[in-house]
């Protein structure tokens, strides 16, 4: 019996020292400046951004833009694949982000047409014949989910190299939310968010296009010789305003080189020793770059960058696997120019949906008042608690302390964050962790007054309230799971410090608190209870 | 050290008197809501916070409003201007209900607006604090992701009591639960916090913290079952009402202490989540006493008459316990 309880006193007391290790004393090393090994301060307990201050964006990725793109590159390839086999149609025309259209397919080569587009695009796309000659082709669904999704996470990956870049200490940068496309951004002790914004928003869609016509003064003007009307597979693009050419060039959809060809960017300077940022091209960019430029000796060769020409070159020679875009550019947009480009290009355009800076002053506030609350309600709590039920309050303080250490311990080694919901839930941890010490006092009270033994008021108290708080806990659980699955950001936080705190009580209100009064006891008969 | 001694009050006699003051209060609370509307943090409706932090004696908050009337006629009237923590932080949260556009980097356009504004007006040198935009699109979305949060937290809670204790116990927390959602949502409403994210959490919580107390009596009531077979339910109830009173008083009490010091000490951001606290605490406290366990005896009773009622539960718990169930009775559920 003796030794049994030494088992539980020596199991208690090392459930303490372990989760007091990884809990709290690395917070207390920092403040006093003791030593902290590595591997403990690594598992140190985090701060959530409300605590820090920081930036805090949640962006939507227009997936459709992605879906866009991939159908007017298969219909531009289908429009390449029918010139060459010289069938002529009367137009190819992209009508959604997921569809196109091909109108007046000659009835004679009807058969050669349905080939041609299935090889071209049978893969992905489900072809309808219309009217006369006319075809729709619409994405197929399971190839739009796994493109949307493909660019979700591309558009994340890219972003989280343009954070890297930055050199944000413990960037968070993850899927957010059940509608699938939105990227949460949380960027702790930032504060410039403009700069923030412009680095990751920055679409920096790179292609190098040759220019058929241009430059004109406007659009009619450059069309002139064509009818007025822009040519099935060519585009009108303005030069953009930081180059200070606002004239508008006629060039093919199809780009010689795109982004996606770059090996590398960075800054330098121009002939004219103006910012420019220099690139390198893959080896499968640098040969169709050769093919394109030893083609077209002597014409424009137009750099547009997120769909506005930021400067346009003659061609004098061929050029393979070096370029460099020129234009009024300052430093600082050469930097972050080249960091993009480097870091490649986003699939698609993003939308803020969420914005929140949460300058260091007010975090610091927010972590003293949160502090300050907790102290005083725990405080109470102690008072109330060793007046009420003098020396078996001990008992009830000791294991709310348990509590709390376990708790802090819990979240450091399994690297939850900390945030002020978090601490709201270890308020409410507090008051679950007295009550369910209350239930057992007031029921060995209550056996106590039956005329029973305190040994057996005691054993009584604790057996039949087990039960009790066990209903209580799942009941608690169960909520706090769902709150955990259906909750965003904070109330996840919340819940899983309500999960943790609950688990945690069950086993300092049943075996902590059981072990100290039986150890207090000892062997002694029937000592009276203070209680 | 007691609080109660043996206490015998007859908590059941109240029932209808409390149904209907409950009754009172949640119709209260609605007239308010539909004639005033729910206050709703910046999460759900949408909208652009700006808090900022004067280096100076910040001025008047008329001083501010007609700074951003100037700038922004129309917007600054209808803005929400108010001090923002303790008086010494120097600081006022400034919220209008919209937002830049949200194609594009836009989003923050209003914020820039309002800070310009306040350049503009040369009321004191000031730094931006912090600044809190939310899209139309993601309160949509919250507010749904809430709705499923609550819906299935009480259901989850609803089939846990109906698998340990019987259905009619069940009817009774779900109901008590739902009061003590209603009631809070009332009373947010009279005093005018907004609806947060914070605010939900604290909700859920007291749900949770609710049912817990519901959960103890109904827990004795089923012990008392076993062992007062003679007694109407009517009895066994009111008996475990009052074996636990002293421990609810006591938690509540505890509680209650935590929320308060929450309220008093835990700033401007938990200042809706502490007030929500002690007006859960409170009415779950109430509701658990009066309101649960009276709905599962009238539940039990329906169509039969008062006092009639024999005490019978099958435990799941406890499959030992010899079977109390008289025959021809028909399922208490």
């Amino acid at each position: 019996m003796k030794k049994n309880i030494r088992w539980k006193l020596l199991t208690s007391l090392a459930v303490f020292v372990i989760f007091f290790a990884v809990g709290v004393y690395p917070i207390l090393a920092q403040r006093y400046h003791m030593p902290l090994p590595a591997w403990l301060a690594a598992k140190q307990l985090k701060l959530g951004l409300d605590l820090k201050g920081g930036v805090h964006l949640v962006l939507r990725v227009q997936t459709d833009d992605a879906l866009r793109i991939h159908t007017t590159t298969t219909s531009e390839q289908l429009r390449e694949a029918l010139k060459t086999a010289g069938i002529a149609v009367t137009s190819i025309s992209v009508d959604a982000p997921r569809s196109f259209q091909v109108q007046g397919v000659p009835p004679e080569k009807d058969a050669e047409f349905v080939r041609i587009a299935d090889d071209k695009t049978a893969t992905d796309y489900n072809r309808n014949a219309g009217a006369a000659g006319t075809y729709s082709f619409k994405m197929k669904d399971n190839v739009a989910i796994t493109m949307a999704e493909q660019a979700v996470t591309q558009a994340r990956e890219t972003i989280d190299r343009r954070i890297n870049e930055l050199g944000v200490a413990e960037p968070n940068i993850s899927l957010y939310g059940q509608s699938a496309d939105q990227i949460l951004v949380q960027l702790p002790g930032v504060n410039d968010v403009a700069r923030a914004k412009e680095i990751i928003r920055n679409t920096a869609i790179l292609e190098l296009k040759i220019v058929e016509a241009g430059p004109a003064g406007s659009q009619e003007q450059l069309l002139q010789s064509y009818g007025g009307k822009v040519p099935d597979d060519m585009e009108v693009i303005q030069g953009s305003a930081s180059s200070g050419d606002s004239s508008f060039y006629l060039m093919r959809k199809a780009s010689a080189v795109t982004g996606t060809d770059l090996r590398n960017a960075r800054p330098t300077i121009d002939e004219n020793n103006r910012p420019a940022v220099g690139f390198s091209l893959t080896n499968e960019g640098a040969r169709k770059f050769g093919k394109a430029t030893s083609e077209n000796i002597g014409r424009l060769l137009a750099i547009v960058l997120d769909h506005r020409v930021t400067s346009v070159a003659t061609i004098q020679t061929k050029i393979s696997d070096e370029g460099r875009i020129t234009g009024s550019f300052t430093t600082d947009q050469v930097n972050d120019m080249s960091l993009i480009l480097r870091t490649g290009a986003l699939p698609a355009g993003l939308t803020y949906l969420e914005e929140r800076v949460i300058g260091p002053s007010l975090g610091a506030d927010s972590i003293r008042s949160g502090v300050t609350a907790s102290l005083v309600g725990l405080l109470l709590v102690v008072g109330f608690m060793l007046i009420y039920y003098k020396l078996s309050g001990v008992n009830a303080v000791v294991a709310l302390i348990f509590n709390l250490v376990i708790l802090l311990g819990l979240m450091a080694y399994i690297d939850a964050t900390m945030t002020l919901p978090g601490i709201a839930g270890f308020v409410l941890t507090m008051g679950i962790g007295v009550d369910s010490n209350v239930l057992i006092f007031e029921r060995i009270k209550e056996e106590l007054e039956a005329q029973r033994g305190v040994r057996q008021a005691i054993n009584a108290g604790f057996s039949r309230v087990f039960l009790t708080l066990l209903d209580t806990h799942v009941a608690s659980l169960i909520s706090a799971a769902f709150l955990f699955q259906f909750g965003t950001g904070p109330i996840r936080g919340f819940a899983m410090t309500l999960v943790i705190g609950l688990i945690s009580n069950l086993f300092t209100s049943t075996f902590v608190s059981k072990t100290l009064f039986e150890a207090v006891l000892g062997h002694r008969q029937s000592a009276a209870l203070s209680i | 050290m007691q609080i109660f001694k043996t206490p015998h009050f007859d908590f059941l006699r109240w029932r209808w008197v409390a149904i209907g003051l409950s009754w009172l209060i949640i119709i209260a609370g609605i007239v308010v809501i539909k004639t005033k509307g729910m206050p709703l943090g910046v999460e759900f409706s949408g909208g652009t916070i700006v808090i900022v932090e004067f280096d100076q004696q910040p001025p008047d908050s008329s001083v501010v409003r007609n700074a951003l009337e100037r700038s922004m006629p129309g917007e600054g009237q209808n803005a929400v201007i108010q001090r923002y923590g303790p008086e010494s932080a120097r600081q006022y949260m400034i919220r209008v209900p919209d937002v830049g556009a949200e194609a594009g980097a836009g989003l923050s356009e209003k914020a820039e607006k309002i800070t310009a504004a306040l350049k503009a007006a040369n009321i004191g040198s000031f730094k931006q604090a912090g600044t809190e935009i939310v899209g139309p699109a993601v309160g949509k979305d919250l507010r749904s992701k809430g709705q499923w949060a609550m819906g299935l937290s009480l259901l989850g809670i609803l089939a846990y009591i109906a698998f340990r204790f019987q259905f009619s116990f069940a009817i009774g927390a779900v109901v008590a639960t739902v009061h003590d959602l209603l009631v809070t949502f009332a009373f947010l409403a009279f005093f005018r916090y907004d609806l947060s994210l914070n605010v939900i959490a604290a909700i859920l919580t007291v749900t949770g913290y609710s049912t817990n107390d519901t959960i103890v009596i109904f827990d004795r009531v089923r012990e008392n079952i076993r062992s007062m077979r003679r007694d109407n339910m009517y009895d066994v109830v009111n008996r475990a009402v009052n074996q636990t009173l002293g421990r609810t008083v006591i938690t509540a009490g505890t509680a209650l202490l935590s929320a308060v010091a929450l309220f008093l000490f835990g700033g401007e951001v938990l200042h809706g989540f502490a007030f929500t606290m002690i007006v859960g605490i409170v009415t779950g406290t109430y509701s658990s006493v009066f309101i649960a366990a009276a709905i599962a005896v009238i539940w039990q009773t329906w169509g039969k008459k008062p006092g009639k009622l024999a005490a019978s539960v099958p435990t799941a718990s406890a499959p030992a316990t010899p079977k109390t169930r008289k025959p021809g009775r028909r399922r208490a559920s």
